[in-house]
C-alpha cells in the first residue's frame, strides 16, 4: 500500500496507473476518525501483469478541510466514484467536471454524509436537496422522459433523452432508486451477520458478491480455506455466470420483439434454475458460500443433476445460437448497434463483457487468479467490434467456456477427496483493508473490507461489475434511436441492484 | 425462418402444472418437531431478520413476512428439532376475504388481472423470478393474469423489495394512478416483512408502511409457483371487490 497526504493522491495515483496501463479498478472513502486518524481516500489500481491491486490510501488528518484535487481529469473513470465519495463522505474533489448529486436523491438534505461515522444508521433526515439531470437545450430539441417505473419487468432506474429528431444526442441516468445503504447497514455487523446480507445486495450475482467478500475477509485471517471448498465455489460461481448468460441472450432478443429464441432463452434458463435449487436449496444458489469454505458439499446425486442439466442446455442453446446467427432481420437490428470503442472501454476502467466485447481483455479470473482458475483449462473471450452483435458473441462464447469449465469442476469433485469443507472459527487481523474479488456474469466484483478490533466490520465497500460499465451505456447510445434502447441497454445487462447498494 | 418453425416444434409441450413442492435440497417451510426442542433459544439468537417467536407452549412460531428460508435456525437447532420442509410457504391474504388460496390454481374461465410490476428496492430475485412466470413453464398467461405498462392499466400491483428513501414518491404515484378497485400484493421478504436489510438511513420499511397490503408472498425470492398462486388468489380477491364495489 502506498501512503500519501490528501495533497499527494493526484501525484501517487498517476504513477500507480503506469499511464493509464494499470486500470482504476476502484476509489472510495472511509472514515477512520475513530481510530483517530480522520478521513482517507483510497484507489484502487488493478496490475494484470503482477496479478495483484495496487492500493493508494491518501490520508486527511483531523482538522484537515476535506478538499482534493479531482482525478477525473486524468482518469475519466473516476468521475463517479468521486461524486459517490461526496455524496457520502462530503470530501469534494476540486475540479471536478461534474459533481451533481449521485446515490442520494430529492429527498435527502444537503450537507448529510450518511457514511461519516457520527451519523446513526437509521438516520431519519429528510430533506429537499437539487438534483439535475444533464439535458441538452438548443432550438428544435426536445426531451424524452422514461422510467423510474418502467414498462415491462426490470429494475428502476430514470433515463432522460434530448432528442435531435430520431437521433439521441444525450442521455443521462438517473440511477441510485434501490440504494438501501447497505455498506452502512452492515458496519457494527459481525462478519457472519454480514455475510447475510452482502448475500442479498443483488439477486443475480448472489455467489459474487459473496465470493469477493468472503476472500475479502479470508486474507484477514491465518487459515487457509480447504481446496475442496474452492472447488465447490468455481462450480457455483460458473453455475451463476451460465444462467445469467444463457437467460441474457434470450433477452437481448426481446429487445427486437424476436420471441422464438427469447423464449427457447427463458426455458433454458428455468432449466438451471431448477438445477441450481437442487444443488443449493435456492434458485440463486444462496446460502451455500460462507468464510472460510462452503456449508455442504456437491454429492453424486447433485453432480448428476449438473452434468444431465448441461448436456440438454448445451444441445438447445447451440440451435438457439445457429438461429440468431441466420437471421438478416435480427443481424441487421444488432450489428453496428451501441458502439463502444476500445479507447472508451480503457478511459471508463470497463470491466467483463462489455470491455471484452470492445477488444479490451479483462477477466479478473485470469488477471487476479485466484482460486483453483488457474489450474482448469478456458479461454477468455474477446471481440473487437463493440456493439451489440459483439456483446452477444461474447456471452455465446462464455457460455461455451463456463459448460467446460464445470465439466472440469465436476470431474475434481469426483475425483477428488472430500478434504473438508469448511476452515473454522475465523478470527480477522483487526484495522486492516483488504479487498476481495471475484468475476461475476456481468465482469469483475470487487468488495474491501475494514474490520475494527472486537471483529465487526468498520467499513465494507461494494463495487460491482455494474458500476464502471453503467457509464459506458450513454456513450454507446450517442446517435442511436430510442427504439434501440432497450436492446443496448439488454446488450449490457447491467445491475441496477448492486450498483445502488 | 424453416429452422425457427423447427425448433418450435423440436419440443414437447413444455408447460407444466403449478406445483408448490420444491426438489429434495429446497429450504421450504419450517417445521419443528416439538419432541425434541430442548427450549434452547438458540433459533432465535441466530434469526437475521427475527422471524421466529416462542408461543405458549414453547413452540416456534415462524413469521413468514419476514423470513428468508436461510438456514440459519435449523443449522443452530442444538436438538435437530427444526427443519425446513420442501413445501412452499404459500401467500397469504391480510384483508378480509373468502378465497381460499389452496384452491386458486385450478383453471377457471372468466378469471383475469392486469397487473403491474413495481420495484421499490429489491435486490432484483423477485424481480427475475417474476420474469420467468412469462416463460414457457409457467406460461402465466394461461391463467388469464398479464402484466400491463401502466398502473392505469392494472387492476393489482405487484411490489418487491423494501421500500428505499428513493421511491417512495414513485411508489406512491404508481398506486395513486390505479384505478378502484385495487389490489397490492408484497413479493418476498422485503416487501412483507421489511426487516433484511435492517433499518437505516435509505429505507423506509416494509410496503404496509406505504401502502395497504391485501397479499403477500413469503421467499427470498418467492418461486415463480408462490407468485402464481398470489396472482390467481388476487384474481379472485379483485372480482370479490367489484362485486361488493356493484360493476360486475
Amino acid at each position: 500500500m502506498i501512503k500519501v497526504k490528501s495533497t499527494g493522491l493526484r501525484g501517487a495515483a498517476n504513477v500507480c496507473s503506469h499511464n493509464g496501463r494499470n486500470p482504476l479498478t476502484a476509489m472510495f472513502a472511509c472514515d477512520e476518525t475513530v481510530l483517530g486518524q480522520g478521513y482517507a481516500i483510497y484507489c484502487l489500481f488493478e496490475d494484470c501483469h503482477a496479478h495483484d491491486i495496487q492500493v493508494v490510501r491518501a490520508q486527511f488528518e483531523m482538522d484537515e478541510e476535506l478538499k482534493y484535487e479531482s482525478l477525473t481529469p486524468l482518469f475519466p473513470a473516476a468521475a463517479w466514484y468521486e461524486r459517490e465519495i461526496f455524496d457520502m463522505f462530503g470530501i469534494e474533489p476540486l475540479n471536478h467536471p461534474d459533481l451533481r448529486p449521485l446515490v442520494l436523491h430529492e429527498s435527502y438534505p444537503e450537507g448529510f454524509y450518511p457514511l461519516r461515522k457520527k451519523v446513526a444508521v437509521d438516520a431519519n433526515i429528510h430533506g429537499e436537496r437539487e438534483f439535475k439531470i444533464a439535458t441538452a437545450q438548443g432550438e428544435g430539441l426536445f426531451e424524452v422522459a422514461v422510467g423510474p417505473i418502467h414498462a415491462g419487468i426490470i429494475e428502476p432506474g430514470h433515463f432522460r433523452f434530448s432528442q435531435a429528431g430520431e437521433a439521441i444526442l444525450q442521455l443521462d441516468a438517473k440511477l441510485f432508486y434501490t440504494h438501501r445503504g447497505i455498506e452502512k447497514a452492515v458496519e457494527g455487523k459481525t462478519v457472519d451477520e454480514a455475510l447475510f446480507i452482502v448475500e442479498r445486495i443483488c439477486g443475480a450475482c448472489s455467489i459474487a458478491n459473496t465470493l469477493s467478500f468472503c476472500q475479502a475477509v479470508e486474507k484477514l485471517s491465518e487459515k487457509s480455506v480447504p481446496r475442496r471448498a474452492w472447488v465447490i465455489r468455481t462450480c457455483l460461481a460458473e453455475l451463476e455466470r451460465l444462467y445469467n448468460h444463457v437467460g441474457d441472450t434470450g433477452n437481448l432478443c426481446a429487445g427486437v420483439g424476436f420471441t422464438v429464441p427469447n423464449n427457447i432463452g427463458a426455458r433454458l434458463k428455468e432449466l438451471l434454475m431448477r438445477c441450481n435449487e437442487q444443488v443449493a436449496g435456492n434458485r440463486f444458489l444462496r446460502g451455500m458460500i460462507v468464510p472460510g469454505g462452503v456449508l455442504f458439499d456437491i454429492d453424486e446425486e447433485k453432480r448428476n443433476v449438473i452434468a444431465s442439466t448441461l448436456d440438454t442446455v448445451e444441445k438447445e442453446y447451440e440451435r438457439l445460437v445457429q438461429i440468431l446467427s441466420e437471421q438478416d432481420g435480427f443481424l441487421n437490428r444488432v450489428k453496428n448497434t451501441g458502439i463502444v470503442l476500445k479507447k472508451t472501454a480503457t478511459d471508463l476502467s470497463m470491466v467483463g463483457v462489455g470491455a471484452r466485447a470492445s477488444g479490451f481483455s479483462r477477466d479478473s479470473r485470469k488477471d487476479l487468479a485466484y482460486g483453483i482458475y488457474p489450474e482448469l483449462s478456458f479461454d477468455v473471450i474477446t471481440e473487437q467490434a463493440g456493439d451489440v452483435y459483439a456483446r452477444l458473441l461474447v456471452r455465446e462464447k462464455e457460455v461455451r467456456e463456463s459448460i467446460k469449465l464445470v465439466r472440469q469442476i465436476l470431474e475434481l469433485i469426483n475425483s477428488e477427496d472430500n478434504s473438508g469443507l469448511r476452515a473454522a472459527d475465523l478470527t480477522y487481523r483487526a484495522e486492516e483493508g483488504s479487498w476481495g474479488i471475484s468475476e461475476s456474469a456481468r465482469g469483475s466484483d470487487l468488495h474491501w473490507v475494514m474490520l475494527d478490533k472486537n471483529q465487526k466490520i468498520y467499513r465494507l465497500f461494494v463495487r460491482s461489475a455494474s458500476y464502471p460499465n453503467w457509464p459506458a451505456l450513454p456513450v454507446a447510445l450517442h446517435g442511436e434511436i430510442i427504439p434501440d434502447f432497450p436492446l443496448v441497454n439488454k446488450s449490457f445487462e447491467l445491475c441496477y441492484a448492486c450498483l445502488d447498494r | 425462418m424453416l429452422k425457427l418453425i423447427e425448433a418450435i416444434f423440436a419440443g414437447r409441450i413444455q408447460t407444466e402444472d403449478i406445483d408448490t413442492v420444491g426438489s429434495k435440497q429446497f429450504r421450504g417451510e419450517l417445521n419443528c418437531n416439538t419432541a425434541q426442542c430442548d427450549k434452547c433459544g438458540e433459533c432465535l439468537q441466530v434469526c437475521p431478520v427475527s422471524a421466529i417467536t416462542i408461543n405458549e407452549y414453547n413452540r416456534p412460531i415462524i413469521d413468514y413476512k419476514r423470513c428468508v428460508f436461510c438456514g440459519r435456525c435449523v443449522d443452530a437447532c442444538a436438538g435437530c428439532a427444526l427443519y425446513h420442509s420442501n413445501l412452499e410457504a404459500l401467500p397469504e391474504i391480510l384483508t378480509g376475504s373468502s378465497v381460499d388460496v389452496g384452491r386458486v390454481t385450478n383453471i377457471r374461465p372468466g378469471r383475469s388481472l392486469h397487473v403491474r410490476h413495481l420495484d421499490a428496492g429489491s435486490c432484483n430475485a423477485c424481480d427475475f423470478e417474476m420474469g420467468a412466470l412469462s416463460n414457457p413453464l409457467y406460461d402465466l398467461h394461461r391463467f388469464g393474469v398479464s402484466f400491463v405498462a401502466s398502473p392505469r392499466h392494472a387492476d393489482a400491483v405487484m411490489v418487491t423489495g423494501v421500500v428505499t428513501r428513493n421511491l417512495e414518491k414513485a411508489v406512491h404515484m404508481t398506486y395513486e394512478a390505479m384505478e378502484e378497485p385495487k389490489v397490492v400484493i408484497a413479493v418476498g421478504a422485503c416487501a412483507a416483512g421489511g426487516a433484511t436489510y435492517g433499518e437505516t438511513y435509505a429505507i423506509v420499511g416494509a410496503l404496509d408502511k406505504v401502502l395497504p397490503v391485501d397479499i403477500f408472498v413469503p421467499g427470498c425470492p418467492p418461486r415463480p409457483s408462490a407468485m402464481i398462486v398470489a396472482l390467481l388468489a388476487a384474481a379472485d380477491l379483485y372480482l370479490e371487490r367489484s362485486k361488493s364495489m356493484g360493476n360486475k
